[in-house]
């Protein structure tokens, strides 16, 4: 073995010095070192530790809803190779499908110590399949026709954006541009998980709510046969052709479960929130935030990036004006893209 | 000819229609296309003021205003993502921080009582034109601060990057009150030229000009900017003209069209990508200032999505990206749906109110579909758009 030249070794230390500070780890150590000082500024500001405890909670609750949209986001993205702008808003349309659904079946007391009761339920397991065959109909009408044509992925995305502005204006016509509730001044029962740390219990089922989802589109991609298949398509979608994979009809499954799961999110977030037409718009960005994060593509990214995603809103409102939640998670998507671009669970260059 | 204003009016329409004119003119000598230009815009203008009600001619006028000022912003990103393929969803962005820009620098801070309606960083009573400049400058520079981090990343990142900035722009001049009146409208921003308008005339100006536009009234002030908005509109159309068709307008397209082979060819695609993402913001600061100047009072509604971004993707898709005659014309054709609708949806009123008593006054929603379809119609069927991008664009022509 002769000894490679020093200039070469020194390039070969630099790119091993460029690949460590991009790897996962440096990844993770960015966000522990976010978490480091917002203790340390939070002690300069006199915020008690409670508080951020509390704020954290908040977020991991927060952060179920954001997974439900972060999952169908980044399972469209690797089926599909698109990035859904329109995602948003098919949560804002499961969300006032809710309301349409809840009007149309009697009311039942509340139920288990919630602030809603039985309709609440039923309606989301109604407006879930409805939501995906939405999303599915935009797609024959639009999508489709760009990948016949084999359009560039930018030209799916600018279709998305004109999907996402043409839905949310029939939502404004239909219903309005005020904001509303699915109980109006109804109770809101709260119940306490630590000392001085109280939760509504609602937000406690939205979570429950999103685990059992998460858990079942877990094991539909992993144990079903749709779910290898858009396994398949998402890692070589011409080899799966080849390999006879029936595409078009995983195509219809992944809009039916992502748009299924943007249903159920918006549901969730509105009942823990409110019903306003721009929500969807505005949560595209957390939501984005949270599946670049994690490596688009990557379902076990997306829940990562959607939980830490939550954190960071919710833990912001403590130092900002709580308006900027939603910016506060994109300003540690761009931090994080500096360290390392292709997200948490992406491949290492 | 009994309108005082006559003479007045018809010179400050021919400047619109002469420019327009100049461009769209091809052939002959430049001696005669100007020529023929000037005494075409000069019959024309005298044509509409004689011809059209004065309702209709200074409709006409704002309507051409408001296109122009567009114009301007779907040039910007026509730079952007016709020319360089850069997807920027946050235009509303730039648009907000070049009309802000312009206004902090032109207005004068106020003092005594106003102090207590009306807060902001700080405000340099400085002239028009610096204002102008001041919102490409500031433009710029977020273009710069933004592109550092996201132009190097894939095409659908700086989409989101874009989402984020337009979004983060818009919270913070809704929230911070300090900086340009929090969600308060910044008021009375002045207007270039008006002096012209008022009885007083302009200090600065020769006699015979204040003379000449002595009869125009404050409500005739359109008339001028419209003028003045053509103009800028003009030399950004000139100067972009003449940026694509040089070697540095070929480098762009290249990188857009295929970026491994443009570096493969020793062009660093990272620099011309950020110069591209600079050039168009700073256009859209300027169509920024053009806007905040013409409405006097602006505030964070005025950069919402649909108004600050979407509404001039739909301009330069339907126009033809990657063709600047084509980014004017579909700003134009669009804002003309966008207004026409408008007039269409206050005459289908009893209509809407016999389906449900709430819709009339949801009317605005409709044309907001309306334009959605539209985007979804130009990216389904017509992706090239009105004028599609010439093949060739760097022979010499005349």
């Amino acid at each position: 073995m002769t000894e490679a030249p020093t200039i070469s070794r020194g390039r070969a230390f630099r790119r091993a010095a460029s690949h460590a500070l991009s790897s996962r780890w440096s990844l993770l150590a960015l966000l522990g070192l976010l978490a480091v000082l917002v203790i340390v500024f939070g002690a300069l500001e006199g915020i008690p530790a409670s508080r951020l405890l509390g704020l954290t909670v908040r977020g991991i609750l927060l952060g179920g809803a954001l997974a439900l949209g972060a999952l169908g986001i980044t399972l469209v993205f690797g089926v599909l190779k698109m990035a859904n702008f329109a995602h948003g808003d098919y949560m804002t349309t499961g969300a006032y499908l809710g309301l349409v659904v809840m009007a149309l079946i009697p009311a039942s007391a509340p139920i288990l110590g919630l602030g809603f009761g039985y309709e609440f339920v039923i309606a989301l397991l109604i407006v879930m399949p409805l939501t995906g065959l939405v999303a599915y109909g935009l797609d024959r009408v639009t999508f489709r026709r760009l990948r016949k044509r084999r359009a560039a992925p930018i030209m799916m995305a600018m279709a998305a954006l004109g999907l996402a502005f043409g839905v949310r204006s029939i939502i404004y016509m239909v219903f309005g541009a005020d904001f509303t509730f699915y109980y109006q001044g109804g109770p809101r029962p709260i119940v306490e998980l630590l000392p001085g740390l109280r939760v509504r219990t609602d937000q406690l089922f939205i979570l429950a709510a999103a685990v059992v989802l998460i858990f079942l589109v877990y094991l539909l991609l992993e144990r079903t046969k749709i779910g290898k298949a858009m396994r398949a398509m998402a890692d070589n979608s011409d080899l799966a052709r080849i390999s006879g994979i029936a595409t078009e009809r995983v195509v219809f499954w992944t809009w039916l479960i992502s748009g299924g799961l943007a249903g159920a999110g918006g549901m969730l977030y509105a009942l823990d929130v409110q019903l306003r037409p721009e929500m969807g718009w505005w949560l595209l960005l957390p939501l984005f935030a949270a599946v670049i994060l994690g490596s688009i593509g990557n379902v076990y990214g997306a829940l990562f990036g959607a939980f830490t995603m939550g954190i960071v809103w919710q833990v912001s409102s403590a130092f900002v004006n709580p308006a900027y939640g939603p910016a506060a998670a994109f300003v540690v998507m761009i931090l994080a893209l500096l360290v390392r671009p292709q997200g948490l669970m992406g491949r290492d260059k | 000819m009994s309108d005082p204003t006559f003479f007045a009016r018809s010179a400050l329409l021919a400047v619109p229609l002469y420019l327009l004119l100049v461009v769209v003119l091809r052939g002959t000598s430049a001696i005669l296309k100007h020529a023929i230009a000037v005494v075409a815009a000069l019959a024309l203008a005298v044509a509409l003021v004689l011809m059209l009600p004065p309702g209709s001619l200074s409709y006409f006028t704002t309507f051409l205003l408001m296109g122009s000022v567009y114009a301007v912003l779907t040039l910007g990103l026509n730079v952007q993502w016709g020319y360089t393929g850069l997807f920027n969803i946050g235009i509303a962005a730039f648009f907000a921080i070049g009309a802000f820009t312009s206004a902090l620098v032109t207005t004068v801070e106020p003092t005594g009582s106003m102090a207590a309606f009306t807060q902001q960083l700080f405000g340099l009573g400085a002239p028009f034109w610096v204002g102008l400049l001041a919102a490409g400058l500031a433009s710029g520079l977020l273009a710069l601060i933004v592109g550092g981090p996201t132009l190097r990343l894939r095409g659908d990142y700086l989409a989101i990057a874009t989402i984020g900035i337009g979004e983060l722009v818009r919270l913070v001049f809704q929230n911070e009150r300090w900086l340009a009146n929090g969600p308060q409208p910044l008021r009375g921003l002045p207007q270039p030229l008006s002096c012209l308008a008022s009885s007083e005339g302009c200090s600065y100006l020769p006699g015979f000009v204040n003379a000449f536009f002595e009869p125009l009234s404050p409500r005739e002030y359109p008339y001028i900017y419209v003028a003045i908005v053509a103009i800028v509109l003009f030399l950004v159309y000139v100067g972009l003209e003449r940026a694509i068709r040089s070697p540095w307008g070929r480098v762009l397209r290249a990188v857009r069209e295929d970026e491994d082979s443009a570096a493969m060819s020793g062009k660093n695609v990272a620099a011309f990508r950020m110069q591209a993402f600079v050039v168009g913001a700073v256009i859209m600061g300027i169509g920024g200032s053009l806007y905040a100047h013409y409405v006097v009072a602006i505030d964070y509604g005025h950069f919402d999505p649909l108004y600050g971004t979407f509404l001039i993707w739909v301009m330069l898709m339907l126009g033809g990206s990657g063709n600047n005659r084509g980014a004017v014309l579909g700003a134009l054709l669009v804002w003309a749906i966008w207004t026409g609708a408008s007039f269409a949806i206050d005459a289908l009123r009893p209509t809407l109110a016999s389906i449900s008593p709430e819709l009339p006054q949801r009317g605005p929603y409709v044309r907001f579909l309306l334009i959605s379809l539209l985007m979804l119609f130009i990216v389904l069927y017509r992706p090239r758009g009105v004028l599609p991008e010439e093949k060739v664009v760097s022979l010499a022509r005349d």
